[in-house]
């Protein structure tokens, strides 16, 4: 089975700060990493190679060249080759855009089975481009996958609804987006990330994917600013620290005695 | 023209009550799509919230809600009714749809909706960014928008005695080479977090389940629903996922939310937000739960409940 994996490269949320006066993120200088769903996409790809053989193709558009050192961890994690698009203009203009490149790309590899995402890019968490990326491609879409097993050719994904489960089967190629619940993504051994330095990593150009310019995003941020916290921030500690918290609830209308 | 259509019937009436509100702003008319067959019926309802038309189709192919055969059909009414907007549910099967169906309209798109407005001839909509961190709010500039609204974002108006027109649109589906095999009801605790006045939430401070009776005992005496961050749902399944606050999960706003052994981790405290009061208890003092909280109690849990159900009984 071949597989394509789409792998996002997002700044590493856990150090994210916000500028105290303008409430805006403060995105210069953070670490680059694989988003989190994402590389549950990749484990479970591999993990259906490593039970009926094929290739696992990890497939990234970004906008840093940073994403040649954070593409390692999708090789080491066992992916066979990894193409990257890597142009500011074309990266981060939302899911619309991204899926007109991506799709591209996949159209220009060629041969595959299967294509992998995450349910949600774990930044922008808009879900959108496995829908719009199935719809484009014209593929069957199964999403919120938290098992995925290979029947005679076919797939067999369990998915995860919010009142029910749902086993579906689908014929290949398809495309299918993961939980993060499906598995628990490897941690790679040494000698996988000495290895992974040498698996072979294609680079394309908006030209070499026949694209004159950005695609148009639909959409556009009008701000991104973090809400302003109100909170009292009163915290208590010692002994009579319940009987402050339980008067300060009744104060506030809360808690009735 | 909105159009709104969503698998569930009250999430539908949230966002028709909303579309007619916008109706004084843009003009045009409010409609639905039902897509089930056995629309009449149903659509009595609908008018009754506001829907002026409801176009319906049925195709056995929309048999076993499958994304690619809802979207085609759904373009297709979206046509029939020149609309230029959809409104649909941010719930999984509303979400998968919303970028489908986008796509097939060339559409821009915004999901897990908090907040929408109509500003200079443009939809404005609101939604978490960066996981949580910001409030990203952004304009969709194509002709056509699909928005996705998250659950209670738009209050539900007044049932009205109306009524309307049901337009049948004959539809060309193909069918989908998914096939459902089997659907297992998810036995959820029939929570009711959306609701809740008081909300007990717990993270993996607690360290078995059995020490969830602990939990229980204070939600009793608080009269509130116990709630939990993600491993607890996902990971131990402890509790049913309808329990689960966060990015992931419901966004809720009790007027109590109280945090035991919860770190406070973005992706979880945005569903919080819409609390009246939030309040804490963790044994770290540097857990960024306390950044955002009204009140909290540095302690550990196991201590500081028992307490706390003491002091509360009275
Ligand atoms: C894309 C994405 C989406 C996500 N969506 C969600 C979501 O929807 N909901 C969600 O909850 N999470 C979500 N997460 C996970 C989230 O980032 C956090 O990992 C999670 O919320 C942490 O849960 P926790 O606070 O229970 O656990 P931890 O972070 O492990 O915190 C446990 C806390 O308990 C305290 N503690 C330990 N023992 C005691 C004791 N005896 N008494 C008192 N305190 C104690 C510790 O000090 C610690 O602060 C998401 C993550 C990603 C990447
Ligand atoms: N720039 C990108 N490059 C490769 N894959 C992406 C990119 N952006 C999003 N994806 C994939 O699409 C999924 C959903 O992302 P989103 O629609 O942003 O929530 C992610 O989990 C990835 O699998």
């Amino acid at each position: 089975m071949d597989i394509i994996v789409c792998v996002k490269q997002i700044v590493d949320l856990k150090q994210l700060r916000i500028q105290r006066e303008t409430r805006e993120p403060i995105l210069e200088g953070l670490p680059w990493v694989i988003s989190d769903v994402d590389k549950n996409a990749l484990e479970a790809a591999v993990r259906l190679k490593e039970a009926v053989g094929g290739t696992v193709t990890a497939l990234s558009l970004g906008g840093t060249p940073k994403l040649k050192e954070t593409i390692k961890e999708a090789l080491a994690m066992g992916a066979d080759s990894a193409t990257l698009i890597i142009d500011p203009l074309l990266a981060g203009n939302g899911p619309a855009a991204t899926v007109e490149v991506l799709a591209k790309a996949i159209q220009k590899i060629g041969r595959y089975d299967l294509l992998l995402l995450g349910e949600a890019s774990a930044d922008n968490y808009s879900g959108q481009v496995g829908p719009r990326l199935a719809e484009l491609l014209g593929l069957p879409q199964v999403t919120f996958a938290i098992s995925i097993e290979p029947v005679d050719g076919r797939l067999r994904v369990k998915r995860s609804l919010e009142d029910s489960l749902e086993i579906v089967e689908t014929p290949l190629p398809a495309l299918v987006t993961v939980l993060n619940e499906i598995n628990e993504p490897r941690i790679p051994a040494l000698t996988q990330i000495l290895r992974a330095g040498r698996k072979p990593v294609t680079e394309w150009k908006a030209a070499d994917l026949g694209l004159s310019g950005a695609p148009d995003p639909l959409t556009e941020v009008v701000s991104n600013v973090a809400p302003k916290s109100t909170r009292k921030g009163q915290v208590f500690s010692g002994d009579d620290a319940v009987g402050r918290l339980v008067d300060a609830l009744v104060r506030e209308g809360v808690v009735a005695l | 023209m909105i159009l709104v259509y969503s698998e569930n019937d009250n999430s539908a009436f949230e966002l028709l009550s909303q579309a007619r509100r916008f109706q004084s702003e843009r003009g045009g008319e409010v409609v639905a799509a039902l897509l089930d067959g056995n629309a009449a019926p149903r659509a009595q309802s609908y008018f009754a919230y506001g829907a002026e038309k409801v176009y319906a189709a049925s195709h056995p192919a929309l048999q076993g809600v499958r994304p690619g055969p809802v979207a085609s059909a759904l373009a297709q009414l979206v046509e029939a009714a020149k609309a230029d907007t959809v409104f649909v549910d941010s719930a999984r099967r509303g979400k998968e749809l919303a970028g489908r169906l986008a796509q097939k309209l060339g559409a821009g798109c915004v999901t897990d909706a908090i907040g929408v407005r109509w500003v200079d001839g443009a939809w404005q909509v609101d939604r978490a960014g960066l996981g949580g961190n910001t409030v990203v709010t952004e304009r969709i500039t194509a002709p056509r928008a699909v928005i996705a609204v998250m659950p209670k974002t738009f209050e539900l108006g007044e049932r009205m005695e109306r009524s309307g027109q049901v337009v049948e649109v004959p539809v060309e589906v193909e069918l989908s080479p998914v096939r459902v095999v089997e659907r297992q009801p998810k036995g959820g605790e029939g929570a009711n977090l959306e609701d809740a006045e008081v909300i007990i939430c717990v993270g993996r401070g607690v360290a078995k389940q059995e020490d969830l009776a602990l939990v229980q005992e204070l939600a009793a005496v608080l009269h509130g629903e116990i709630a939990c961050t993600r491993s607890l749902a996902t990971d131990y399944h402890w509790l049913s996922e309808d329990r689960m606050i966060g990015l992931s999960g419901k966004r809720v706003k009790p007027r109590l939310y109280l945090g035991l052994g919860v770190s406070g981790q973005i992706q979880h405290t945005v569903g919080v937000t819409g609390a009246k009061v939030i309040a804490a208890i963790n044994t770290d003092k540097e857990a960024p739960i306390f950044q955002m909280a009204d009140y909290g109690i540095v302690g550990d849990l196991y201590e500081v409940v028992p307490k706390l159900v003491k002091r509360l009984k009275g």
